[in-house]
């Protein structure tokens, strides 16, 4: 019977700075911490007294891979206390920079962060040059990178902290030779997402135990902005409804907010969208990945990668098919008064759910604020996998030496977001 | 031991969102194959996970510095590097990430318990309030042409044999 503890700090490879600590006594795991290791920003305190309009670019600076997703949740929140309905043509461009955030940033986690573990290299970079197949994964990473980056720069501005999307609309609109480029682009890189689709089908971790999951579910075809919270247990909820759903859990260890749902843990982001809504999914990313789409639902968390490719794929058709049907005239940004209201915007982030809550002065000068992030609601499920995982290595008399591997392997396949997960204590947690 | 030929560098993120470190992911779309040659990566955790602490010929510092820890870590970084490079807003003027700094009376007493129980600074600082500064890259995140001109520079004056071509126009 063996009792030690496994402690990692400064886990790599992912968004931000966490540690996990590993409590074993008798060959049972007792306790599991995983923490963020960030300082405090206290973005949420900090939008107090700001006005309304600076709300959007505030809170993207909350995370530099996800800001996107940030700006599109504070936008929505801040149009809804306003009582503002955005354009149609507005929807859709924010729908093209969701497209590009996905691409990019789930492109970032599938090669940098994850690709590695598959061929035992330390990094992406020290992939072999002179063999055939991790040059072409070399050259398809980066060049899906680049496209996802150009279509999120052509709509957005940025690729980080856009600038073009505002309260209201856009403050600049894709011309023909950008539109043109980002399809070629994108047409180019389809075979490559194929290829990375069927690299995380056949890849060799799994690990599997039943759990909840939830997601934003839209009306029409699978997307990222609107939609209704839908749970694996088939519940429905409005958004604005969140404060029902999501029940606050406290975790004094670390400098991060964690939610649970009925008392019981649940996991957001691609494998709960895929698992939720993969029949809205693009007719052509459908009818390419049938035998993977037939994987799903599914509560291996390493189909969460998997789940990450097929959503590239989708984003690319979804993007190819907007931008080769669709016109796009300027149009100015839309107004309305300011009033005492309550806004709440909720968009599904790369890595999850995603709640922003505004509350509006007359003065049009925000009171306060709260952002709910989601690696905050994968944190208990991911201490409780690492609690299972860890019982099951020692049962299996795997060496202590091999665990810490094990366990960031298992992490990284949640992808969690440490920047964003450190700000939103509720401040009458004590 | 034969010196080492390529130029040592590290990548660090202290508190900030690390949108600086999303556009240097970016740039690697370009610029990897050249950096790869040019660049003995040590010491970056987006990159690997066998990170070594040794000696470095630049380290990028992003982010502000925001508890006694981070002033420690930083002043050993300053140590081990020839050069020392300031990465975007929060490290070269310390916002939005030590926007604390600035709140008012009541903000800063709803906070104080968490800045306390933390052990976090009671002031935010930018990386030169700590430590000697070589370089600055502003912007949030980063302004590319700023970084790669920034390297460019850098590698010129450490490793002038280096130097073509330039990673500015690569």
């Amino acid at each position: 019977m063996h009792t030690f503890n496994l402690d990692m700090e400064h886990i790599t490879k992912i968004e931000g700075d966490a540690s996990i600590s590993v409590k074993v006594e008798n060959d049972k795991v007792t306790d599991v911490k995983f923490r963020t290791i960030e300082y405090k920003r206290f973005f949420t305190e900090a939008m107090r007294g700001k006005s309304v309009m600076a709300i959007p670019a505030h809170l993207s600076r909350i995370c530099g891979t996800c800001s996107n997703a940030h700006i599109m949740a504070a936008i929505e929140a801040c149009e809804d206390a306003l009582g503002l309905q955005p354009s149609e043509q507005t929807e859709v461009l924010r729908a093209l920079t969701m497209h590009g955030l996905i691409v990019r940033d789930h492109a970032l986690h599938l090669y940098l962060f994850s690709l590695p573990d598959i061929y035992g290299k330390d990094s992406f970079l020290d992939f072999d040059e002179s063999d055939p197949d991790q040059h072409q994964m070399l050259h398809d990473g980066f060049a899906i990178k680049a496209a996802g980056n150009f279509l999120a720069t052509l709509i957005a501005g940025r690729s980080v902290h856009a600038t073009y999307p505002m309260i209201g609309g856009f403050l600049h609109f894709p011309d023909k030779v950008g539109i043109d480029e980002a399809v070629k682009k994108l047409e180019e890189i389809r075979p490559a997402v194929l290829r990375i689709i069927q690299k995380f089908k056949d890849q060799p971790f799994h690990f599997d135990r039943k759990t909840h999951y939830m997601g934003l579910v839209p009306d029409g075809n699978f997307g990222y902005i609107k939609g209704f919270v839908k749970t694996s247990t088939g519940k429905v909820y409005n958004e604005k409804e969140y404060h029902h759903l999501l029940h606050h859990v406290v975790l004094p260890y670390s400098q991060a907010s964690a939610y649970d749902y009925e008392g019981e843990s649940y996991l957001v982001g691609s494998l709960a969208r895929i698992n939720i809504a993969k029949e809205k999914l693009h007719p052509k990313t459908k009818e390419s990945i049938p035998e993977v789409l037939a994987l799903f639902p599914s509560t291996d968390i390493f189909h969460n990668n998997l789940a990450q490719a097929i959503e590239i794929l989708h984003s690319v058709d979804e993007a190819v098919d907007i931008l080769t049907t669709r016109i796009f005239t300027p149009e100015p940004l839309k107004k309305a008064p300011n009033r005492d209201a309550v806004g709440i915007g909720v968009v599904e982030a790369p890595r999850g759910t995603l709640y922003h809550k505004v509350v509006l002065g007359a003065d049009g000068v925000i009171k306060e604020g709260e952002v709910i992030v989601p690696t905050g609601q994968n944190q208990i499920n991911i201490e409780q996998d690492i609690g299972r995982l860890i019982d099951g290595l020692i049962a299996n008399g795997v060496e202590r030496e091999k665990m810490p591997f094990e366990m960031e392997k298992l992490i990284r396949a949640y992808d969690p977001c440490m920047s964003c997960a450190s700000h939103f204590l509720k401040v009458e947690w004590k | 031991m034969a010196p080492n030929k390529k130029i040592a560098i590290g990548w660090f993120s202290f508190s900030c969102c690390e949108d600086s470190t999303i556009v240097f992911s970016e740039l690697l779309n370009d610029h990897w194959k050249e950096w790869k040659e040019l660049f003995d990566f040590r010491h970056v955790k987006v990159l690997k996970s066998n990170n070594i602490m040794d000696a470095f010929d630049i380290a990028f510092i992003e982010g502000a510095i925001a508890s006694p820890e981070h002033v420690e870590r930083i002043k050993d970084i300053r140590s081990r590097t020839k050069k020392l490079v300031a990465i975007g807003a929060c490290a070269v003027t310390g916002l939005p990430a030590g926007q604390r700094n600035n709140f008012t009376k009541e903000q800063k007493e709803r906070i104080a318990f968490l800045v306390e129980r933390f052990g976090a600074l009671p002031e935010v600082k930018t990386v030169a309030q700590v430590v000697q500064v070589d370089a600055s890259v502003p912007g949030c995140p980063m302004d590319e042409k700023k970084f790669l001109e920034a390297v460019t520079a850098l590698v010129t004056e450490l490793r002038p044999e280096l130097a073509q071509p330039s990673p500015a126009h690569a």
